[in-house]
């Protein structure tokens, strides 16, 4: 296998609602890939998808070379996830959360693994106390950091600088950066065109169900009509691209 | 295994981080108590020296009873919270959370009983036991315990609030005035008193006050233990089955 992740006619639907009519897509190893798409395109749904948390309709979906569907627990080995929304423990402390986690992937010295984190993310002086003091994007941070522990070669981040400001997000861009440079694969989701500029290898928007366009920023950019570009200024950004592909509601 | 204890630890921290859920766990069986053996005590005729020896058992099922809605009540938090999913998408166990809850409420619920036998003991309590019976008594008590909290686990998993997480267990609670925890059921009118003779409760308060007392415990021990057997048994594979679906 040479791709880290691989999906093919992924189909969803939750009762009569068709979320995923066919996805497919592929991410290289040590890349990072952003999957782009608006509120409710399913973009959470293919990550819980890949992360065996939801069993897909059809399609497969393989995952450091194992199947999603056959060789769940292989696939839980390969992978980290930080969902959506904040998976920590409230009532625990922030280091308490990173021990946790740390002692359940069965590492030797949770507790170094736990303060080394907590420096990398700026968590020290907050690392005693009670999660549920934390900010947003203290949380967010701590999440990610959680995500880390064990070095999986794997990692699917859901939407993870929604609800940051510009300084946190930039501190998670570059916890993402790093990652990918020690050769990390990291899947990441965005309503954020910026975030998949600054960020992706490759970018992927999923519309309707599909997979409407996948390829690298310049790639994307070549789509919009050459005339276009004559008519404005500067150089169109991928948020141009992205709302001439899916064509924006109010213009209709 | 480690991972069962590892998560187990996880839910005790919580229970020692908000000790409240203990205390509220022992405030109903503590008033019922009180409420028997001070104001109502003196009216009820049971044939045995003092009445809160009497009345012990049924208030310890009592407590029980209301500390699993605590179960349900964490279980249920839990499973809201995303770091569910977070064990859910990690390489251990898919089960070890749901063990890790059913440890911990049996801990939690072993130290609400040990707290409300000390109220007792305040009140005049005392019984004749000696070691065995002590131990045949933690062990019906640890039964119960199970079978109520694999019951739990099913509203836990399922409720859509959390008000409907900790709902069920009111009947349950409930269920000690219609049997002979409080009064001796040859008191009570035909019907009322078929059903308090044959519901659980009866023959579990029965056979933990005989051998509070050293007396023989006779068939009701063996009823007993089947109720919470059967129900353990009946329970665990429901809950079971519901966790399976949800997580699929
Ligand atoms: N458990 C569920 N039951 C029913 N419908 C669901 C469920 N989960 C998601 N949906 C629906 O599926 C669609 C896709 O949801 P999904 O969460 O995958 O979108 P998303 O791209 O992650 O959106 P967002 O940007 O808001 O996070 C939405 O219309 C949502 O309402
Ligand atoms: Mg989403």
């Amino acid at each position: 296998m040479s791709q880290a992740i691989q999906v093919r006619g992924l189909e969803k639907s939750y009762k009569d609602l068709k979320v995923l009519k066919g996805v497919d897509f592929e991410v290289a190893p040590g890349s990072i890939f952003a999957l782009l798409g608006s509120n409710g395109a399913g973009k959470t749904t293919v990550v819980k998808i890949l992360s065996t948390l939801l069993r897909a309709d059809a399609g497969s979906a393989g995952v450091n070379g194992f199947d999603v569907a056959r060789q769940p627990a292989d696939v839980r080995n390969s992978i980290s996830l930080t969902g959506q929304f904040a998976a920590v423990d409230e009532i625990l402390t922030g280091r308490e959360n990173l021990v946790l986690v740390a002692r359940l992937r069965h590492l030797k010295d949770a507790g170094t693994i736990a303060d080394d984190l907590l420096a990398r993310f700026s968590l020290t002086d907050a690392g005693g106390r009670k999660v549920a003091t934390y900010s947003g994007g203290m949380r967010r941070r701590l999440d990610i950091a959680m995500s880390l522990i064990g070095s999986p070669p794997i990692i699917f981040l859901d939407e993870p600088t929604t609800g940051l400001d510009p300084q946190a997000r930039i501190e998670v861009w570059a916890a993402v950066r790093e990652l990918a440079a020690q050769g990390t694969t990291v899947l990441l989701t965005t309503q954020y065109l910026d975030e998949a500029e600054q960020l992706a290898d490759r970018i992927a928007i999923l519309h309707e169900g599909k997979i409407i366009v996948t390829g690298t920023l310049a790639e994307l950019k070549q789509l919009l009509p050459p005339a276009k570009v004559e008519y404005v200024e500067k150089q169109p950004t991928l948020e141009d691209v992205f709302l001439t592909l899916v064509g924006t509601k109010d213009q209709k | 295994m480690t991972d069962i204890f590892t998560l187990t630890g996880r839910s005790l921290r919580h229970i020692s981080r908000s000790p409240d859920t203990i205390i509220t766990t022992c405030v109903t069986p503590v008033m019922f108590m009180l409420l028997f053996v001070y104001v109502l005590g003196g009216a009820i005729q049971t044939g045995s020296a003092s009445y809160v020896n009497y009345l012990l058992p049924g208030i310890l099922l009592i407590t029980v009873a209301s500390g699993i809605a605590y179960t349900a009540f964490r279980l249920f938090m839990d499973m809201q919270n995303g770091i569910f999913e977070r064990f859910q998408s990690m390489p251990i166990a898919r089960s070890s959370v749901l063990w890790a809850h059913v440890l911990t409420s049996l801990v939690a619920n072993m130290i609400s009983l040990v707290v409300v036998v000390l109220v007792a003991l305040l009140m005049g309590f005392r019984s004749s036991a000696g070691l065995a019976s002590w131990l045949a008594v933690a062990g019906i008590l640890i039964l119960f315990t199970l079978a109520l909290t694999w019951l739990a686990v099913i509203p836990g998993l399922t409720a859509k609030t959390i008000d409907g997480a900790s709902a069920f267990s009111y009947p349950l609670i409930f269920l000690p005035f219609i049997s002979s925890a409080f009064v001796p059921t040859d008191s009570m009118p035909g019907p009322v008193r078929a059903f308090a003779e044959n519901q659980p409760v009866t023959s579990i308060a029965n056979a933990l006050r005989n051998l509070f007392t050293e007396q023989p415990v006779g068939d009701d021990i063996w009823i007993a233990l089947a109720w919470c057997v059967g129900i353990l048994v009946v329970t665990y594979f429901f809950a079971m089955s519901t966790y399976r679906r949800k997580i699929s």
